[in-house]
């Protein structure tokens, strides 16, 4: 059906550039001296979240990167979660998989996609504010390194994977269990600084 | 053979030039594929067999202003699932449902996974894959209330022909799924009641088939597993005639570019049918069964001669013939059917368990179907050997623009 994609409405800075290259003389085309932000060139397709009554859910997708500098992700929040993390999945010292915070971010290569996925990377919503039924469409919105952002919707699916332990949590997301807040993500949040 | 023989480079390219020719690509597709692996040597990758020889690739477009799956093609593999919605799904519920599901139809007919789908490879091959849905008298009332209900949606009216057994009878929303593989119909099955299993359960699943794709060439008549060729005097797609029949008209609310469904599980009696001879077939149906033509012509699209007597002055098609009594004098009591076989698991110390989905579509129910099978109840020396055991009415909603969902024009 759709394609959930959006950008930043920069466009009238896109005509901008085009017009300089435009009156410029007969030398070749000027490259780009600024980097357009990675809110402008990067898009999501196939979004979805994980349908769940309370406490933890995640959201999914591929993220692709039509710009020439990489984009990294510091940050995601919408309104069905106050907190959310940027979350990788790995394997802990007992050989488990399970999900944490991933420093630095995501980083969408330049041309290139970056997949978030049941098993791996995934935008995490550590405590849903209300249930999200199947075929509710949740907004995010993602924030860069730059500060520029992403909004996008995602529809919810009913969906009986993404059973990972969350290592602060110790609870599986979407679980009908009680919703026990996972710990504040202030100390481990990626910043900026962290960026890759 | 051995597994060491499977690695021999030789037996690979034979097997490879085999697949390609048999795919339909000929002899330049295997020429083309004999090259590639010269060209390539032993250690070469095995290039991919071409694609577009391949069935299973091929798509059956999903948007438009009627849903797919009526005036495409009949594929060879069918799955009618009816389900029942449960009692708190409300109209934004239902709103959601239709979402999800067009979402996923207009996914997997493309050749796409569906979003979540945990087995993503299953959705690569659509066999030619439609989805149609369908929404019975229960989903119409609950979305809008009775007054948006057309008159014809709701239980036929009995015929006394009919044992209709409620397992196969009724339901809120339909699923019809089909392809030229078994497999697509498998997955796109599944991943549709996955995602509806929060609104609806299960009442009843009915799978149909007809000749694998390319078994025949395209567009002959089906044959039941009486033998016979069903469905002869069908309008085409694409006609004028067609449009009349098969879709709602502007004049028609939320169902303009829809349609109706009736659904009618129709059980062959097998062993019984064994015990005519050729000649008592012909005559209950009032067709050969050579050809399908009528028993006064020569060619399966000969108009039938009713009026034709034998040197004994009886009707050369008998009165009570299926073809005679189907027939309508009135032109508005047509009817497009779009059948497929079943041939199920048969009940303890029988042998077969087989018959028809007989699938009806028209614009309107009353005034189109229920005349027909009316004239069927009253006589059709056919009901010896026939018997509907379930029955189901839906409407067919219009289909939708990308963006848009099925059943936007009841919901929205």
């Amino acid at each position: 059906m759709r394609r959930f994609t959006a950008r930043l409405g920069v466009l009238a800075g896109a005509a901008v550039l085009v017009l300089a290259g435009c009156g410029s003389d007969s030398g070749p085309t000027p490259v780009e001296q600024t980097p357009r932000p990675a809110g402008d060139v990067v898009t999501i397709e196939n979004a979805w979240v994980k349908a769940a009554p309370d406490g933890m859910s995640a959201a999914f997708g591929d993220l692709h990167n039509s710009g020439s500098q990489d984009a990294t992700i510091i940050s995601v929040t919408s309104p069905a979660s106050p907190a959310m993390e940027l979350h990788e999945t790995v394997q802990n010292a007992a050989g488990e998989m399970v999900m944490q915070p991933r420093r630095g971010g995501f980083v969408v290569p330049a041309g290139a996609t970056l997949s978030l996925r049941p098993g791996g990377d995934h935008f995490m919503l550590m405590d849903l504010a209300g249930p999200i039924a199947a075929g509710d469409e949740v907004t995010f919105t993602v924030t860069f390194s730059d500060r520029s952002t992403l909004t996008f919707t995602a529809p919810a699916k009913d969906y009986s994977g993404a059973n990972e332990t969350y290592e602060g949590g110790g609870m599986p997301m979407g679980g009908m269990g009680s919703g026990t807040p996972a710990p504040a993500a202030a100390t481990t949040a990626p910043t900026t600084a962290d960026a890759r | 053979m051995s597994a060491g023989q499977a690695n021999r480079p030789g037996l690979s390219r034979r097997r490879l030039l085999t697949a390609a020719a048999l795919a339909g690509g000929g002899a330049a597709a295997a020429v083309a594929a004999d090259q590639a692996i010269h060209q390539g040597g032993d250690s070469a990758p095995v290039p991919a067999p071409d694609a577009a020889a391949l069935a299973g690739t091929s798509t059956t477009p999903f948007y438009g202003p009627h849903q797919a799956g009526i005036d495409t093609p009949p594929l060879a593999h069918a799955a009618f699932v009816a389900l029942d919605l449960h009692d708190d799904v409300d109209r934004d519920g239902l709103r959601r449902l239709m979402r999800i599901l067009t979402d996923d139809a207009a996914r997997l007919t493309q050749g796409e996974a569906a979003l979540a789908d945990s087995e993503p490879e299953l959705g690569s091959v659509p066999a030619r894959l439609t989805v149609t849905f369908g929404f019975g008298p229960r989903l119409v009332a609950r979305a809008v209330g009775d007054a948006a209900l057309p008159p014809w949606l709701g239980p036929l009216p009995a015929f006394t022909i009919d044992r209709l057994d409620p397992a196969w009878t009724g339901g809120d929303l339909l699923l019809q799924i089909a392809a030229d593989d078994p497999v697509t119909v498998a997955h796109t099955a599944r991943m549709l009641l996955k995602d509806s299993r929060g609104f609806a359960s299960v009442r009843w699943r009915q799978a149909g088939f007809r000749r694998a794709h390319g078994s025949e060439p395209a567009g002959t008549t089906m044959r039941n597993l009486f033998g016979q060729v069903d469905g002869t005097v069908n309008p085409t797609p694409g006609t004028d005639e067609f449009d009349r029949v098969v879709w709602c008209g502007r004049d028609s609310g939320w169902l303009a570019g829809g349609s109706s469904l009736v659904l009618r599980r129709i059980s062959m009696d097998l062993d019984r049918w064994d015990a005519l001879d050729r000649s008592g077939r012909e005559q209950a149906i009032g067709r050969t069964l050579t050809n399908g033509a009528p028993l006064t012509g020569t060619q399966e699209h000969d108009e039938p001669d009713f009026t034709a007597t034998t040197a004994l002055g009886f009707p050369v098609i008998p009165e009570f013939s299926h073809v005679r009594r189907a027939r309508s004098d009135n032109p508005a009591e047509k009817i497009f059917r779009r059948s497929y076989n079943y041939d199920d698991a048969p009940a303890p110390g029988q042998i077969s368990n087989s018959g028809l989905l007989f699938a009806s579509y028209q614009a309107d129910v009353h005034a189109q179907f229920v005349p027909i099978q009316r004239r069927l109840d009253e006589l059709d020396l056919l009901n010896q050997w026939t018997t509907p055991v379930g029955s189901a009415v839906f409407a067919i909603p219009p289909g939708c623009d990308r963006g848009g969902y099925i059943g936007e024009t009841l919901l929205s």
